[in-house]
């Protein structure tokens, strides 16, 4: 089966990034075979909707599952279309997710890390999402 | 490499000043300024340029006069009155490429802008990376991401890195946040200071980052100190400081200096104690990312 | 005279300072263009009657004629559209509004629908008009909010408004700013203020209005303010000192003008010092 990583580095000996918008690179891995193919990703350019340039990137790939940390509720709303299915593999490698994923002994990821688009904290103030 | 960021709720708890005494206490290690928008840890560092790198945070359009031929169709479209007498103004436009669309003379196109500038340092206590944004210019997760990445693309294996994040619990702090060993909030006893803490205790719980508290200032209000205390515990988020006030922090922000270097300061006595729990309880080395399992 | 009230920082008594000018100037309105907090309404307690819904047009995408070629996605530089199994999917929080996407779609499938960003309201204090605007929570836009409330200077009759901006130096400063024939810069005396009002400089010289320092909570730092202000020619109008009883009396909501006739003079002839100041500026331009 095809899956997504957020990755910090360009290999399956780097850590899961915990950060999907802007993970530093995405790979896209057979999980039966575990070939795989790295790309940069093209969230981490934007200065807003860095999520949805993310997810919209794994859904072309045609993955069929993401492993990540968090995704906020923009991202998730492109991977719940596309029929994307979201893991949290937060601590451990893209080698291991691999193996957890194939085990059945990844997190699914349902609720939404917050959104954040823009900022919305300046100086001091408080205020809601 | 193990990773903290200073935070807090609101701004104008202290965050700034406590953050320069721990780096000041770590000795050799690397430091980020992740309060992109309102930057102040330099003032409380002394440090010295090593290089500059220009941070482009917005596009904007950019228009070829040579194969402009004054239609004026773009004026038209531009809802932010960002094009006057054929001239683009930087500062109104959004990047939205309404004109570079409408031009029958392919003239505009859309740049990458820069507006500002990433920074990495070398201070007395190891590497700074910081960044200065230019006038007008909005602050971004994206930025915060760069600048963090300086840090680390420079930062041996065993280093620790200290982050001065932005307030409040918005975009630029999750960047400040994400990936981190721990957080320590720096929080005040005050009505809005425990509001404030709750939303970023919230978030770390979110991340599965472990979250460190210090009251700054307890001893102006005792009372509040303790209830804030209560919280922490039954949010299962550790107290391992207690600052009290002390006007030598004042003090030695006017001179540029971190508190703990102030001789007998009872805020820098309280920022050592809590340095010391910190490093020999382990609690910023262990690795307490949640993992998937 | 428009008079814009900025800091590079927030808390250094931005709006202390702008609504008791407003309060001791002679027929002075004031407009909060601190959208994300507006506190102004707290000291002048003024009488609110009118509230105007502030929106920007964002896109509604009929489904039956999207054919979901995708034209729209692509040009939108915002991210706040997505195409995914043949649907586009919107995000109007990330829309600025721009009108691209029913420009391009070969469909005509998009219509603009206003979406509500946030509030005006319109008030008297004092028989003067008060106006301020509210940004919704979680709004990442404040500049919509900020240029309509600028463009509703142009209504006000008094001879004087006062306009409370949003702190910092970011885009929506400079939306707050942009008609003002001048500034006054509030600072505090400690190296962050000084350095925050170096950053508040360089944003009214690039706009080319003329201004004056504010030295809020002077005490015997002040000198390191009144310094740089020599050095970079620029007036230090006021000094309101630090004391315990101004701080008392903002604190309880009071106008620190109110019992305090010397601090009401200095206040009063602020508006005299920057009209001189706007004179000279012209003089040389």
């Amino acid at each position: 089966m095809k899956i997504a990583i957020s990755a910090e580095g360009k290999d399956l000996n780097s850590s899961v990034d915990p950060r999907f918008g802007r993970c530093s690179y995405i790979i896209i891995a057979d999980s039966d075979s575990k070939g795989f193919e790295v790309y940069d990703n093209p969230g981490i350019q934007s200065t807003q909707g860095a999520g949805i340039q993310a997810a919209q990137f794994v859904a072309k790939k045609k993955a069929e599952s993401l492993i990540t940390g968090k995704v906020g509720p923009n991202a998730l709303q492109i991977l719940d279309s596309a029929g994307i299915k979201v893991y949290n593999g937060t601590g451990l490698t893209a080698a291991e997710v691999i193996d957890c994923f194939k085990d059945d002994m990844l997190s699914r990821v349902n609720e939404p890390g917050e959104a954040h688009a823009g900022l919305k904290y300046r100086h001091g103030r408080s205020q809601g999402w | 490499m193990n990773q903290v960021a200073i935070v807090s709720g609101k701004g104008g708890t202290g965050k700034t000043s406590v953050c320069a005494s721990l780096v000041e206490l770590a000795g050799n290690k690397v430091v980020a300024d992740c309060d992109v928008e309102a930057p102040n840890l330099h003032l409380l560092l002394n440090f010295k340029e090593l290089w500059r790198r220009d941070y482009y945070g917005s596009k904007t359009a950019v228009m070829n006069r040579d194969k402009c031929r004054q239609c004026g169709k773009c004026i038209d479209v531009c809802r932010f009155q960002a094009i006057k007498n054929f001239t683009i103004n930087e500062l109104k436009c959004e990047g939205c490429a309404a004109c570079v669309y409408i031009c029958p003379e392919q003239a505009i196109r859309i740049e990458d802008t820069v507006t500002g500038e990433t920074v990495l340092s070398k201070s007395g206590a190891g590497l700074f990376s910081h960044a200065r944004l230019k006038i007008g210019a909005d602050g971004s997760g994206k930025l915060v991401t760069e600048v963090r990445k300086n840090a680390s693309d420079n930062a041996a294996e065993e280093d620790l890195i200290i982050i001065d994040g932005s307030p409040g619990i918005a975009c630029v702090v999750i960047a400040s946040i994400t990936g981190c060993n721990a957080i320590l909030i720096v929080s005040e006893p005050t009505l809005s200071g425990e509001h404030d803490l709750g939303r970023v205790l919230d978030l770390a719980d979110h991340f599965g980052i472990r979250a460190l508290v210090c009251i700054n200032k307890y001893d102006l209000n005792p009372e509040m100190a303790c209830k804030i205390e209560r919280y922490c515990k039954n949010r299962k988020a550790e107290v391992v400081g207690k600052i009290p006030f002390d006007r030598d922090v004042g003090t030695s922000i006017s001179r540029g200096i971190p508190v703990i270097n102030m001789p007998e300061s009872k805020a820098g006595a309280a920022i050592r104690e809590m340095w010391e729990l910190l490093t020999k309880g382990g609690l910023l080395n262990e690795n307490c990312h949640s993992n998937g399992r | 005279m428009i008079i814009s009230v900025l800091s590079g920082k927030g808390g250094t008594g931005k709006t202390t300072v702008a609504t008791n000018l407003a309060r001791v100037l002679d027929s002075a309105a004031y407009v909060d263009c601190d959208v994300e907090e507006p506190n102004g309404f707290l000291f002048l307690k003024p009488a609110l009657d009118v509230r105007e819904r502030v929106s920007i047009p964002v896109p509604s995408i009929s489904e039956e004629k999207c054919t979901a070629c995708g034209t729209c996605v692509e040009w939108c530089q915002f991210n706040a559209l997505a195409a995914v199994n043949n649907k586009v999917i919107k995000f109007p929080q990330l829309c600025h509004g721009c009108g691209l996407c029913s420009l391009v779609c070969p469909e005509k499938a998009v219509r603009e629908v206003p979406r509500e960003i946030g509030i005006i309201e319109t008030g008297t204090f004092n028989h003067s008009v008060f106006l301020h605007g509210i940004l919704n929570t979680g709004e990442p836009l404040a500049v919509p909010i900020i240029k309509r409330l600028v463009s509703g200077i142009n209504k006000i009759t008094a001879q004087h408004v006062v306009i409370d901006c949003p702190p910092g130096s970011s885009c929506s400063v400079i939306a707050a700013v942009e008609n003002s024939d001048c500034c006054l810069l509030v600072t505090e005396p400690t190296p962050f203020g000084l350095h925050d009002l170096a950053i508040a400089v360089e944003l009214i010289r690039s706009m080319n209005i003329p201004a004056g320092v504010i030295i809020n909570k002077a005490d015997k730092q002040s000198r390191m303010i009144k310094d740089y202000c020599t050095a970079q020619d620029i007036p230090v109008l006021l000094e309101i000192p630090f004391s315990k009883s101004i701080a008392a009396a903002y604190s309880r909501g009071e106008m620190i003008t109110e019992n305090n006739e010397v601090l009401e003079n200095s206040f009063k002839s602020l508006g005299i010092q920057l009209e001189a100041l706007i004179n000279e500026s012209s003089c040389y331009s």
